[in-house]
């Protein structure tokens, strides 16, 4: 385990520094999800394959979705290079491949892992539903806050645009009748001016 | 042997956030920037698990789930803030955003 750990460091590391480096968001995103993918494996090495299974779950599945979302949603096509290079598959598959090498060793020649004993799904959720409950309570109303906030902070700019739009309507159909009386009201000032 | 690996686990969590740290304060990208953000997180939530790790205690996977549920809280209204940015400035650069007006 001590060197699957080592070399799944050393891919987190890469991958990592790829993300900052990286010109192309969305290469960007990708190389952070093998980052994440990385640190899943230096977890199971730990001794905590709960937690692993969550950072693939979690952080590589739901909110690195969430970040592809946002990106497709902004259409960024004219802000990043369109030329990429052919062999730009080349770096992500092998960083993959050395981490799938890495878990399929792991789950069937080596399942020590490095801290001696492994702390399973079962300790752990009875840690977080024992001394810790209040602590769940909090992330729960933490993530409706952030779920109503994040509705609300998106949704603005289009109710905005409903409230301008409407806008122009009420002034358009305000200001024909107005016209109208303008232009009846023109010849009856003429007349009252020759009378 | 073992609390060696562990040390270096802890090292490697300063590396990934320090590798983060760093693309926060080079990158303008405001997405880029969030997904620093998520790496410091994330390598927050690694020290935590190898501390926990190394005394054998749940305690640390229980903080990384707190952690991993503020993150994403943290990451969504980043995203909607960031829809937001690009509607009202037309581009996704940081730097565009540097005066506090309406």
């Amino acid at each position: 385990m001590t060197a699957l750990f080592y070399i799944a460091a050393a891919v987190a590391v890469i991958a990592t520094v790829l993300v900052v480096t990286r010109r192309n968001l969305v290469h960007a995103l990708l190389y952070l999800v093998i980052s994440l993918f990385a640190v899943a494996v230096v977890f199971y090495t730990l001794g905590a394959p709960f937690v692993a299974a969550l950072e693939v779950i979690v952080y590589a599945g739901a909110i690195m979705m969430l970040f592809v979302f946002a990106v497709m949603l902004l259409n960024l096509h004219a802000d990043s290079p369109r030329a990429v290079p052919r062999i730009a598959w080349l770096g992500p598959v092998i960083l993959i491949a050395v981490l799938l090498a890495e878990v399929i060793y792991a789950l069937t020649v080596e399942t020590q892992p490095l801290a001696g004993a492994e702390v399973g799904p079962q300790a752990v959720s009875e840690a977080l539903y024992g001394p810790y409950v209040l602590g769940v309570e909090l992330a729960s109303m933490l993530l409706l806050a952030a779920l109503i906030g994040a509705r609300h902070v998106a949704a603005r700019a289009s109710d905005e645009e409903e409230a301008a739009a409407s806008m122009e309507r009420g002034r358009a159909s305000a200001l024909q009748p107005a016209e109208q009386v303008a232009t009846a009201g023109t010849p009856a000032a003429a007349e009252q001016g020759e009378a | 042997m073992a609390s060696v690996s562990l040390d270096h686990a802890l090292v490697l969590a300063a590396i990934l956030f320090a590798v983060g740290f760093a693309g926060l304060l080079t990158r303008r990208n405001l997405i880029v920037v969030l997904a620093c953000i998520e790496i410091m997180l994330n390598a927050a939530g690694l020290a935590f698990v190898a501390a926990g790790a190394r005394w054998g205690q749940a305690d640390g996977q229980v903080m990384f789930l707190f952690v991993l549920a503020m993150a994403a809280a943290e990451v969504a209204v980043g995203l909607a803030i960031a829809i937001r940015f690009r509607q009202s400035l037309k581009s996704l650069d940081v730097d565009d955003a540097d005066r506090m007006r309406g």
